[in-house]
Protein backbone atom coordinates (compact mmCIF):
# COMPACT_ATOMS: atom_id res chain seq x y z
CA UNK A 1 0.00 0.00 0.00
CA UNK A 2 1.49 3.90 -0.98
CA UNK A 3 2.03 5.46 1.92
CA UNK A 4 0.73 9.18 3.17
CA UNK A 5 4.21 10.95 1.75
CA UNK A 6 6.41 9.12 -0.85
CA UNK A 7 9.80 10.68 -2.03
CA UNK A 8 12.08 9.77 -4.30
CA UNK A 9 15.72 10.88 -5.36
CA UNK A 10 14.12 14.06 -3.65
CA UNK A 11 16.84 16.94 -4.00
CA UNK A 12 16.83 20.96 -3.19
CA UNK A 13 18.97 22.84 -4.38
CA UNK A 14 19.79 26.93 -3.49
CA UNK A 15 21.71 28.40 -6.03
CA UNK A 16 24.70 27.02 -5.52
CA UNK A 17 23.69 24.66 -1.91
CA UNK A 18 22.27 21.16 -2.10
CA UNK A 19 20.14 21.25 1.12
CA UNK A 20 18.55 17.76 0.49
CA UNK A 21 20.23 15.37 -1.93
CA UNK A 22 18.69 12.28 -3.32
CA UNK A 23 16.80 10.82 -0.22
CA UNK A 24 13.91 8.61 -0.36
CA UNK A 25 11.12 7.47 2.14
CA UNK A 26 8.22 6.68 2.42
CA UNK A 27 5.42 7.83 5.64
CA UNK A 28 2.95 5.37 6.08
CA UNK A 29 -0.43 5.74 7.84
CA UNK A 30 -0.75 6.40 12.10
CA UNK A 31 3.06 6.19 12.55
CA UNK A 32 5.46 9.01 13.85
CA UNK A 33 8.43 9.49 12.02
CA UNK A 34 10.93 11.80 12.79
CA UNK A 35 14.05 13.47 11.22
CA UNK A 36 16.87 14.11 13.09
CA UNK A 37 20.25 15.37 12.45
CA UNK A 38 22.42 18.56 13.55
CA UNK A 39 21.50 22.46 12.09
CA UNK A 40 21.73 22.55 8.33
CA UNK A 41 21.30 19.11 7.86
CA UNK A 42 18.29 19.72 5.32
CA UNK A 43 15.47 18.91 7.89
CA UNK A 44 13.48 21.85 7.78
CA UNK A 45 13.70 22.25 4.21
CA UNK A 46 12.35 18.42 3.37
CA UNK A 47 9.67 20.15 5.91
CA UNK A 48 9.03 22.96 3.63
CA UNK A 49 8.82 20.81 0.13
CA UNK A 50 5.78 18.25 1.67
CA UNK A 51 3.82 21.22 2.99
CA UNK A 52 4.18 22.50 -0.45
CA UNK A 53 5.60 25.89 0.41
CA UNK A 54 9.32 25.35 -1.31
CA UNK A 55 9.35 23.36 -4.63
CA UNK A 56 11.35 20.73 -5.22
CA UNK A 57 14.55 21.10 -7.56
CA UNK A 58 13.95 17.60 -8.89
CA UNK A 59 12.84 13.61 -7.74
CA UNK A 60 9.72 12.90 -7.33
CA UNK A 61 7.08 13.59 -4.11
CA UNK A 62 3.18 12.57 -2.89
CA UNK A 63 1.85 13.78 -0.63
CA UNK A 64 -1.56 11.54 -0.15
CA UNK A 65 -1.10 10.56 -3.49
CA UNK A 66 -1.04 14.15 -5.14
CA UNK A 67 1.59 15.97 -6.50
CA UNK A 68 2.48 19.31 -4.65
CA UNK A 69 3.46 21.30 -7.35
CA UNK A 70 0.16 20.29 -8.79
CA UNK A 71 -1.93 19.75 -5.97
CA UNK A 72 -1.05 22.14 -3.21
CA UNK A 73 -4.21 23.78 -2.43
CA UNK A 74 -6.04 19.95 -1.91
CA UNK A 75 -2.84 18.39 0.06
CA UNK A 76 -2.82 21.84 2.13
CA UNK A 77 -6.62 21.68 3.31
CA UNK A 78 -5.53 18.05 4.57
CA UNK A 79 -2.43 19.11 6.54
CA UNK A 80 -1.67 20.55 9.83
CA UNK A 81 2.06 22.75 10.03
CA UNK A 82 3.36 23.26 13.67
CA UNK A 83 6.82 25.50 12.25
CA UNK A 84 10.09 26.00 13.71
CA UNK A 85 9.39 29.64 14.00
CA UNK A 86 6.16 30.71 16.43
CA UNK A 87 4.14 32.68 13.88
CA UNK A 88 0.90 33.50 15.87
CA UNK A 89 -0.88 36.58 14.45
CA UNK A 90 -0.27 39.44 17.22
CA UNK A 91 -3.27 41.12 15.96
CA UNK A 92 -5.45 38.53 17.29
CA UNK A 93 -6.44 37.25 20.50
CA UNK A 94 -5.99 33.39 21.56
CA UNK A 95 -9.48 32.47 20.10
CA UNK A 96 -8.88 35.10 17.37
CA UNK A 97 -6.35 33.09 15.95
CA UNK A 98 -8.12 29.95 15.62
CA UNK A 99 -11.11 31.22 14.30
CA UNK A 100 -9.02 33.17 11.52
CA UNK A 101 -7.16 30.03 10.86
CA UNK A 102 -10.44 28.41 10.58
CA UNK A 103 -11.65 30.55 7.86
CA UNK A 104 -8.41 30.16 6.14
CA UNK A 105 -9.46 26.76 5.61
CA UNK A 106 -13.50 27.38 4.67
CA UNK A 107 -14.20 25.58 7.86
CA UNK A 108 -18.02 27.11 8.66
CA UNK A 109 -18.46 29.97 11.44
CA UNK A 110 -20.56 27.60 13.92
CA UNK A 111 -18.38 24.38 13.38
CA UNK A 112 -15.02 26.71 13.70
CA UNK A 113 -16.02 27.74 17.00
CA UNK A 114 -17.23 24.29 17.98
CA UNK A 115 -13.95 22.78 17.14
CA UNK A 116 -11.97 26.04 18.91
CA UNK A 117 -13.53 25.14 21.82
CA UNK A 118 -12.43 21.55 21.49
CA UNK A 119 -9.14 22.36 20.85
CA UNK A 120 -8.70 24.91 23.40
CA UNK A 121 -9.36 22.04 26.05
CA UNK A 122 -7.38 19.75 24.44
CA UNK A 123 -3.90 22.02 24.62
CA UNK A 124 -5.41 23.64 28.22
CA UNK A 125 -5.86 27.16 27.03
CA UNK A 126 -9.51 27.38 27.69
CA UNK A 127 -9.22 29.89 30.30
CA UNK A 128 -6.51 32.15 27.96
CA UNK A 129 -9.23 32.49 25.03
CA UNK A 130 -9.45 36.14 25.27
CA UNK A 131 -5.41 36.90 26.17
CA UNK A 132 -3.62 38.66 23.31
CA UNK A 133 -0.95 36.70 21.77
CA UNK A 134 2.37 38.85 23.46
CA UNK A 135 0.52 38.35 26.88
CA UNK A 136 1.16 34.41 26.30
CA UNK A 137 4.04 32.35 27.84
CA UNK A 138 6.35 30.42 25.24
CA UNK A 139 4.90 27.13 26.25
CA UNK A 140 1.29 28.71 25.87
CA UNK A 141 2.25 29.90 22.53
CA UNK A 142 3.67 26.47 21.28
CA UNK A 143 0.29 24.98 22.94
CA UNK A 144 -1.23 27.34 20.75
CA UNK A 145 0.32 26.19 17.33
CA UNK A 146 -0.44 22.93 18.07
CA UNK A 147 -3.79 23.56 17.89
CA UNK A 148 -4.10 26.18 15.05
CA UNK A 149 -2.37 22.78 13.61
CA UNK A 150 -5.41 20.82 14.59
CA UNK A 151 -8.08 23.24 12.97
CA UNK A 152 -8.48 21.18 10.48
CA UNK A 153 -8.55 17.75 11.26
CA UNK A 154 -5.83 17.12 9.36
CA UNK A 155 -4.85 13.51 8.31
CA UNK A 156 -0.97 14.31 8.60
CA UNK A 157 0.56 16.74 11.07
CA UNK A 158 3.76 18.00 10.16
CA UNK A 159 5.97 19.25 13.16
CA UNK A 160 9.23 21.05 13.20
CA UNK A 161 10.74 21.15 16.57
CA UNK A 162 7.55 21.17 18.52
CA UNK A 163 9.20 21.29 22.02
CA UNK A 164 12.06 24.00 21.10
CA UNK A 165 12.63 26.02 24.16
CA UNK A 166 10.16 24.49 26.55
CA UNK A 167 10.38 23.36 30.00
CA UNK A 168 9.85 19.83 30.77
CA UNK A 169 6.13 20.14 31.86
CA UNK A 170 5.00 21.52 29.01
CA UNK A 171 7.34 18.98 26.69
CA UNK A 172 5.90 15.99 28.27
CA UNK A 173 1.66 17.71 27.67
CA UNK A 174 2.76 17.74 23.87
CA UNK A 175 4.36 14.68 23.60
CA UNK A 176 1.01 13.20 25.41
CA UNK A 177 -0.72 15.12 23.08
CA UNK A 178 1.03 13.46 20.36
CA UNK A 179 0.62 9.63 20.92
CA UNK A 180 -3.12 10.91 21.76
CA UNK A 181 -3.51 12.41 18.28
CA UNK A 182 -1.34 9.05 16.83
CA UNK A 183 -3.56 6.28 18.39
CA UNK A 184 -6.92 8.39 16.57
CA UNK A 185 -5.33 7.09 13.37
CA UNK A 186 -3.10 10.42 12.64
CA UNK A 187 -0.01 10.38 10.69
CA UNK A 188 2.92 12.76 12.38
CA UNK A 189 6.14 13.81 11.25
CA UNK A 190 8.52 15.91 13.07
CA UNK A 191 11.90 17.17 12.64
CA UNK A 192 13.43 17.50 16.69
CA UNK A 193 17.50 18.13 17.89
CA UNK A 194 16.02 16.45 21.33
CA UNK A 195 16.97 12.67 20.90
CA UNK A 196 15.34 11.86 23.97
CA UNK A 197 12.04 13.19 21.93
CA UNK A 198 12.95 11.26 19.08
CA UNK A 199 13.48 8.06 21.57
CA UNK A 200 9.98 8.54 22.98
CA UNK A 201 7.73 9.18 20.24
CA UNK A 202 8.64 7.92 16.98
CA UNK A 203 8.34 4.90 15.51
CA UNK A 204 10.36 5.50 12.69
CA UNK A 205 13.06 8.01 12.14
CA UNK A 206 16.04 8.43 10.15
CA UNK A 207 19.10 10.09 10.79
CA UNK A 208 19.97 12.78 8.61
CA UNK A 209 23.17 15.50 7.15
CA UNK A 210 24.54 17.18 4.71
CA UNK A 211 21.42 16.39 2.88
CA UNK A 212 21.29 12.71 3.00
CA UNK A 213 20.20 10.20 5.00
CA UNK A 214 22.58 8.54 7.26
CA UNK A 215 20.27 5.52 8.53
CA UNK A 216 16.86 4.79 8.71
CA UNK A 217 15.12 2.61 11.44
CA UNK A 218 13.14 2.42 14.63
CA UNK A 219 15.01 4.13 17.52
CA UNK A 220 15.73 0.92 19.77
CA UNK A 221 17.02 -0.90 16.94
CA UNK A 222 19.01 1.99 15.23
CA UNK A 223 20.85 1.58 18.73
CA UNK A 224 21.41 -1.98 18.73
CA UNK A 225 23.10 -2.28 14.93
CA UNK A 226 24.98 1.47 15.57
CA UNK A 227 26.86 1.23 18.78
CA UNK A 228 26.91 -1.49 21.68
CA UNK A 229 24.47 -1.88 24.49
CA UNK A 230 26.35 -0.02 26.94
CA UNK A 231 28.41 2.98 27.80
CA UNK A 232 31.48 2.63 30.60
CA UNK A 233 32.33 6.64 31.47
CA UNK A 234 35.77 7.35 33.47
CA UNK A 235 37.93 10.47 34.24
CA UNK A 236 40.20 11.30 31.71
CA UNK A 237 43.38 11.09 33.30
CA UNK A 238 46.76 9.98 32.28
CA UNK A 239 46.69 6.89 34.71
CA UNK A 240 43.46 5.99 33.09
CA UNK A 241 44.56 6.32 29.33
CA UNK A 242 47.70 4.41 29.96
CA UNK A 243 45.45 2.01 31.98
CA UNK A 244 43.10 1.48 28.66
CA UNK A 245 45.90 1.05 26.63
CA UNK A 246 47.93 -1.67 28.36
CA UNK A 247 44.40 -3.27 28.45
CA UNK A 248 44.19 -3.07 24.80
CA UNK A 249 40.42 -1.40 25.23
CA UNK A 250 39.44 0.76 22.76
CA UNK A 251 38.39 4.05 23.98
CA UNK A 252 37.03 7.42 23.14
CA UNK A 253 38.30 10.58 25.14
CA UNK A 254 35.96 13.48 25.62
CA UNK A 255 37.10 16.68 27.70
CA UNK A 256 36.85 15.43 31.09
CA UNK A 257 35.42 12.04 30.62
CA UNK A 258 36.61 8.43 28.96
CA UNK A 259 34.37 6.69 27.48
CA UNK A 260 34.36 2.79 26.41
CA UNK A 261 31.41 1.39 24.73
CA UNK A 262 31.08 -2.24 25.45
CA UNK A 263 28.93 -5.36 25.42
CA UNK A 264 29.69 -7.29 28.77
CA UNK A 265 29.93 -3.66 30.79
CA UNK A 266 29.79 -5.27 33.83
CA UNK A 267 33.12 -7.66 33.38
CA UNK A 268 34.65 -5.00 31.79
CA UNK A 269 34.02 -2.70 34.59
CA UNK A 270 35.21 -5.38 37.00
CA UNK A 271 38.48 -5.52 35.17
CA UNK A 272 38.96 -1.53 35.11
CA UNK A 273 37.84 -1.19 38.64
CA UNK A 274 40.67 -3.84 39.57
CA UNK A 275 43.44 -2.56 36.86
CA UNK A 276 43.09 1.02 36.64
CA UNK A 277 42.82 3.21 40.27
CA UNK A 278 41.79 6.24 41.13
CA UNK A 279 38.97 6.86 38.79
CA UNK A 280 35.40 6.41 38.96
CA UNK A 281 33.75 4.35 36.94
CA UNK A 282 29.98 4.43 36.29
CA UNK A 283 27.98 2.27 33.21
CA UNK A 284 25.07 3.54 31.28
CA UNK A 285 22.98 1.87 28.75
CA UNK A 286 23.39 3.22 25.16
CA UNK A 287 21.16 6.02 24.05
CA UNK A 288 20.12 7.37 20.38
CA UNK A 289 22.82 10.38 21.31
CA UNK A 290 25.73 8.13 21.33
CA UNK A 291 24.07 6.84 17.82
CA UNK A 292 23.57 10.78 16.77
CA UNK A 293 26.87 11.08 18.20
CA UNK A 294 28.56 8.34 16.00
CA UNK A 295 27.34 9.61 13.11
CA UNK A 296 27.46 13.03 12.51
CA UNK A 297 30.68 13.95 15.09
CA UNK A 298 30.71 16.31 17.60
CA UNK A 299 32.25 19.80 15.45
CA UNK A 300 30.17 22.26 16.42
CA UNK A 301 27.44 23.38 13.57
CA UNK A 302 26.51 26.64 12.31
CA UNK B 1 10.65 29.56 -13.84
CA UNK B 2 7.94 31.59 -14.67
CA UNK B 3 8.39 35.30 -16.25
CA UNK B 4 7.93 38.73 -14.07
CA UNK B 5 4.85 39.41 -16.43
CA UNK B 6 3.19 35.81 -16.67
CA UNK B 7 -0.22 36.58 -15.33
CA UNK B 8 -0.49 34.80 -11.49
CA UNK B 9 -3.15 32.35 -10.66
CA UNK B 10 -5.28 33.87 -8.02
CA UNK B 11 -8.31 31.99 -6.25
CA UNK B 12 -11.39 33.56 -4.38
CA UNK B 13 -8.92 32.91 -1.21
CA UNK B 14 -7.35 36.11 -1.69
CA UNK B 15 -10.65 37.21 -0.13
CA UNK B 16 -9.94 35.23 3.01
CA UNK B 17 -6.88 37.63 3.58
CA UNK B 18 -8.86 40.90 2.90
CA UNK B 19 -11.03 39.85 5.29
CA UNK B 20 -8.52 39.19 8.00
CA UNK B 21 -7.22 42.69 7.49
CA UNK B 22 -10.56 44.03 8.04
CA UNK B 23 -11.31 42.18 11.07
CA UNK B 24 -7.98 44.03 12.89
CA UNK B 25 -8.68 47.27 11.40
CA UNK B 26 -12.61 47.31 12.82
CA UNK B 27 -10.94 46.03 16.18
CA UNK B 28 -9.05 48.92 16.10
CA UNK B 29 -11.61 51.37 14.44
CA UNK B 30 -11.27 54.05 17.05
CA UNK B 31 -7.80 54.57 15.87
CA UNK B 32 -8.35 54.01 12.11
CA UNK B 33 -11.47 56.41 11.89
CA UNK B 34 -9.97 60.08 12.49
CA UNK B 35 -7.27 60.54 10.86
CA UNK B 36 -8.86 61.03 7.67
CA UNK B 37 -11.18 63.15 8.87
CA UNK B 38 -8.86 65.93 10.87
CA UNK B 39 -6.87 65.65 7.71
CA UNK B 40 -9.83 66.54 5.18
CA UNK B 41 -10.53 69.41 7.73
CA UNK B 42 -6.97 70.62 8.33
CA UNK B 43 -6.29 70.64 4.69
CA UNK B 44 -9.53 72.50 3.95
CA UNK B 45 -9.18 75.00 6.04
CA UNK B 46 -4.81 75.80 6.21
CA UNK B 47 -4.81 75.73 2.41
CA UNK B 48 -8.17 76.02 0.75
CA UNK B 49 -9.50 78.52 3.17
CA UNK B 50 -5.81 80.33 4.15
CA UNK B 51 -4.07 80.51 1.13
CA UNK B 52 -7.23 80.39 -1.08
CA UNK B 53 -7.64 83.79 0.12
CA UNK B 54 -4.69 85.45 -1.74
CA UNK B 55 -5.08 82.82 -4.78
CA UNK B 56 -9.21 83.71 -5.14
CA UNK B 57 -9.57 81.16 -7.93
CA UNK B 58 -8.26 78.77 -10.36
CA UNK B 59 -10.25 79.11 -14.24
CA UNK B 60 -13.09 80.23 -12.45
CA UNK B 61 -13.25 77.26 -10.11
CA UNK B 62 -12.94 79.06 -6.27
CA UNK B 63 -9.20 77.41 -4.98
CA UNK B 64 -11.42 75.13 -1.97
CA UNK B 65 -12.97 73.83 -4.89
CA UNK B 66 -9.90 72.95 -6.70
CA UNK B 67 -8.07 71.24 -3.98
CA UNK B 68 -10.44 69.44 -2.77
CA UNK B 69 -10.54 66.36 -5.07
CA UNK B 70 -6.40 66.63 -4.69
CA UNK B 71 -7.15 66.00 -1.03
CA UNK B 72 -9.76 62.55 -1.54
CA UNK B 73 -7.00 62.03 -4.18
CA UNK B 74 -3.42 62.07 -1.84
CA UNK B 75 -5.21 60.07 0.86
CA UNK B 76 -6.28 57.58 -1.68
CA UNK B 77 -2.58 57.71 -2.44
CA UNK B 78 -1.17 57.40 0.99
CA UNK B 79 -3.53 54.94 2.53
CA UNK B 80 -3.11 52.70 -0.25
CA UNK B 81 0.60 53.29 -0.61
CA UNK B 82 1.25 52.86 2.97
CA UNK B 83 -0.75 50.39 3.50
CA UNK B 84 1.12 48.21 1.53
CA UNK B 85 4.53 49.21 1.97
CA UNK B 86 4.86 49.22 5.91
CA UNK B 87 1.80 47.76 6.82
CA UNK B 88 1.76 44.36 4.31
CA UNK B 89 6.33 45.00 5.41
CA UNK B 90 5.05 44.48 8.98
CA UNK B 91 2.75 41.13 8.17
CA UNK B 92 5.27 39.78 5.89
CA UNK B 93 8.63 39.70 7.64
CA UNK B 94 8.04 40.92 11.37
CA UNK B 95 4.82 39.14 12.18
CA UNK B 96 5.49 36.41 10.02
CA UNK B 97 2.19 36.04 8.77
CA UNK B 98 2.10 35.57 5.05
CA UNK B 99 4.04 32.41 6.37
CA UNK B 100 1.48 31.11 8.36
CA UNK B 101 -1.30 31.90 5.93
CA UNK B 102 0.44 29.80 3.05
CA UNK B 103 0.73 26.62 5.48
CA UNK B 104 -3.26 26.93 4.76
CA UNK B 105 -5.06 26.41 1.33
CA UNK B 106 -3.67 29.53 0.18
CA UNK B 107 -1.10 30.23 -2.05
CA UNK B 108 1.33 33.04 -1.77
CA UNK B 109 -0.39 34.35 -4.79
CA UNK B 110 -3.71 34.54 -3.03
CA UNK B 111 -2.12 36.48 -0.19
CA UNK B 112 -0.64 39.16 -1.91
CA UNK B 113 -3.78 39.72 -4.07
CA UNK B 114 -5.59 39.85 -0.47
CA UNK B 115 -3.43 42.17 0.27
CA UNK B 116 -3.71 44.64 -2.89
CA UNK B 117 -7.39 44.54 -2.52
CA UNK B 118 -6.93 44.99 0.86
CA UNK B 119 -4.87 48.71 -0.23
CA UNK B 120 -7.17 49.68 -2.16
CA UNK B 121 -10.61 49.16 0.36
CA UNK B 122 -8.33 51.32 2.13
CA UNK B 123 -8.28 53.92 -0.34
CA UNK B 124 -11.99 53.72 -0.44
CA UNK B 125 -12.12 53.64 3.27
CA UNK B 126 -10.17 56.95 3.60
CA UNK B 127 -12.37 58.75 0.88
CA UNK B 128 -15.60 57.85 1.53
CA UNK B 129 -14.74 59.41 5.65
CA UNK B 130 -13.63 62.72 3.98
CA UNK B 131 -16.26 62.91 1.90
CA UNK B 132 -18.97 64.14 4.17
CA UNK B 133 -16.33 67.16 5.52
CA UNK B 134 -16.04 68.40 1.70
CA UNK B 135 -19.90 68.09 1.35
CA UNK B 136 -20.20 70.06 4.75
CA UNK B 137 -17.76 73.02 3.18
CA UNK B 138 -20.09 72.91 0.77
CA UNK B 139 -17.04 72.70 -2.04
CA UNK B 140 -17.79 69.51 -3.48
CA UNK B 141 -21.60 68.92 -6.03
CA UNK B 142 -23.61 65.97 -5.27
CA UNK B 143 -24.15 63.30 -7.00
CA UNK B 144 -21.33 63.73 -8.68
CA UNK B 145 -18.64 63.34 -6.40
CA UNK B 146 -20.17 59.85 -5.52
CA UNK B 147 -18.05 58.81 -8.27
CA UNK B 148 -14.77 59.42 -6.16
CA UNK B 149 -15.62 56.15 -4.00
CA UNK B 150 -15.31 53.81 -6.98
CA UNK B 151 -12.28 55.88 -8.24
CA UNK B 152 -10.77 55.48 -4.59
CA UNK B 153 -10.89 51.75 -5.57
CA UNK B 154 -9.37 52.40 -8.84
CA UNK B 155 -6.36 54.31 -7.73
CA UNK B 156 -6.05 52.60 -4.77
CA UNK B 157 -5.33 49.91 -6.61
CA UNK B 158 -2.74 50.97 -8.45
CA UNK B 159 -0.72 52.82 -5.69
CA UNK B 160 -1.55 49.61 -3.68
CA UNK B 161 0.12 47.47 -6.49
CA UNK B 162 2.92 50.08 -7.03
CA UNK B 163 3.74 49.91 -3.09
CA UNK B 164 4.02 46.17 -3.07
CA UNK B 165 6.61 46.42 -5.99
CA UNK B 166 8.40 48.36 -3.44
CA UNK B 167 8.21 45.98 -0.75
CA UNK B 168 8.66 42.83 -2.73
CA UNK B 169 12.24 44.30 -3.19
CA UNK B 170 13.40 46.35 -0.27
CA UNK B 171 16.43 44.77 2.08
CA UNK B 172 14.80 46.26 5.04
CA UNK B 173 11.90 48.23 6.44
CA UNK B 174 14.08 51.42 7.02
CA UNK B 175 14.39 51.19 2.66
CA UNK B 176 11.02 51.81 2.46
CA UNK B 177 11.55 55.54 3.63
CA UNK B 178 13.48 55.99 -0.08
CA UNK B 179 9.92 56.01 -1.99
CA UNK B 180 8.52 57.68 0.25
CA UNK B 181 10.00 60.27 0.29
CA UNK B 182 11.74 60.30 -3.20
CA UNK B 183 8.44 59.04 -5.05
CA UNK B 184 5.34 59.92 -3.18
CA UNK B 185 6.35 63.58 -1.84
CA UNK B 186 7.36 65.06 -4.93
CA UNK B 187 4.21 63.07 -6.96
CA UNK B 188 1.70 65.15 -3.60
CA UNK B 189 2.97 68.24 -4.99
CA UNK B 190 3.32 68.20 -8.64
CA UNK B 191 0.44 66.07 -10.04
CA UNK B 192 -1.77 69.03 -11.03
CA UNK B 193 -3.14 68.87 -7.06
CA UNK B 194 -2.48 72.19 -5.70
CA UNK B 195 -2.05 74.03 -8.78
CA UNK B 196 -2.47 73.42 -12.43
CA UNK B 197 -0.05 71.44 -13.97
CA UNK B 198 -0.41 74.35 -16.98
CA UNK B 199 1.42 76.70 -15.50
CA UNK B 200 4.82 74.21 -15.24
CA UNK B 201 7.14 74.43 -18.27
CA UNK B 202 5.54 71.93 -20.86
CA UNK B 203 8.68 69.27 -20.29
CA UNK B 204 7.53 69.05 -16.67
CA UNK B 205 3.55 68.44 -17.43
CA UNK B 206 4.97 65.59 -19.68
CA UNK B 207 6.45 64.24 -17.32
CA UNK B 208 3.74 64.60 -14.50
CA UNK B 209 1.64 63.26 -17.01
CA UNK B 210 3.54 59.99 -17.83
CA UNK B 211 5.02 58.61 -14.75
CA UNK B 212 2.62 59.80 -12.29
CA UNK B 213 -0.29 57.92 -11.14
CA UNK B 214 -1.50 60.45 -8.94
CA UNK B 215 -1.55 63.13 -11.93
CA UNK B 216 -4.36 60.97 -13.79
CA UNK B 217 -6.10 60.33 -10.16
CA UNK B 218 -6.35 63.91 -9.13
CA UNK B 219 -7.47 64.83 -12.74
CA UNK B 220 -10.20 62.32 -13.10
CA UNK B 221 -11.55 62.94 -9.28
CA UNK B 222 -11.63 67.04 -10.75
CA UNK B 223 -14.09 65.91 -13.29
CA UNK B 224 -16.12 63.82 -10.44
CA UNK B 225 -16.09 66.74 -7.74
CA UNK B 226 -16.83 70.08 -10.13
CA UNK B 227 -18.55 68.12 -12.25
CA UNK B 228 -17.19 68.60 -15.81
CA UNK B 229 -15.70 66.08 -17.97
CA UNK B 230 -12.09 67.30 -18.99
CA UNK B 231 -10.30 66.63 -22.14
CA UNK B 232 -8.01 64.07 -20.80
CA UNK B 233 -10.78 61.56 -19.14
CA UNK B 234 -9.73 58.70 -21.63
CA UNK B 235 -6.32 59.11 -21.29
CA UNK B 236 -6.42 59.27 -17.34
CA UNK B 237 -8.34 56.30 -17.01
CA UNK B 238 -6.30 53.96 -20.11
CA UNK B 239 -3.40 54.91 -18.20
CA UNK B 240 -4.48 53.70 -14.84
CA UNK B 241 -5.77 50.75 -16.28
CA UNK B 242 -2.75 49.94 -17.74
CA UNK B 243 -0.57 50.95 -14.59
CA UNK B 244 -2.72 48.90 -12.31
CA UNK B 245 -2.47 45.88 -14.24
CA UNK B 246 0.95 45.81 -14.89
CA UNK B 247 2.06 46.78 -10.72
CA UNK B 248 -0.39 44.20 -9.80
CA UNK B 249 1.01 41.69 -11.78
CA UNK B 250 4.79 42.34 -11.26
CA UNK B 251 4.17 43.07 -7.48
CA UNK B 252 2.50 39.39 -7.18
CA UNK B 253 5.54 37.93 -9.06
CA UNK B 254 8.25 39.57 -6.75
CA UNK B 255 6.59 38.51 -3.82
CA UNK B 256 6.71 35.16 -4.85
CA UNK B 257 10.46 35.38 -5.97
CA UNK B 258 11.25 36.67 -2.42
CA UNK B 259 9.06 34.42 -0.49
CA UNK B 260 9.01 30.76 -2.57
CA UNK B 261 12.21 29.83 -2.52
Amino acid sequence: MPGIIEADDLTKTYNDTTAVSHIRFSVQKGEIFGFLGPNGAGKTTTMRMIQCVSPRTSGTLRVFGMDPAINPAEIKQRIGVVPQETNLDPDFTTEGNLLTFARYFDIPETEAQKRVENLLAFVSLTEKRKTSIDKLSGGMKRRLILARALINNPDLLILDEPTIGLDPQARHLIWERLRLLRSQGNTIVLTTHYLDEAARLCDRLVIMDHGTFLVEGTPAALVRDQVVSEIIEMDNTPEVIACLSDLGVPFESLGEQVQVATDSSRELAKTLLDRCKNSRISTRPATLEDVFLKLTGRTLRE
Amino acid sequence: MSSILSVPRISRRAGKVWRRNLDVFIKTWKVNFFPPLIEAFLYLSAIGLGIGTYVGAIDGVPYINFIAPAVLAISAMNSAFFECTYGSYVRMYYQKSFDAIIATPLSIEDVIAGELLWGATRAVISVTIMLPVLVVFKVVSLPFSLLTIPLAFFGGLTFAGLAMCFTAITPTIDTLNYPSFLLITPMMLFSGTFFPLTILPVLFQYLALAIFPLTHLVSLMRMATLPAAGSLIFLNIAWLLVATVFFCIISINLMRRRLIV
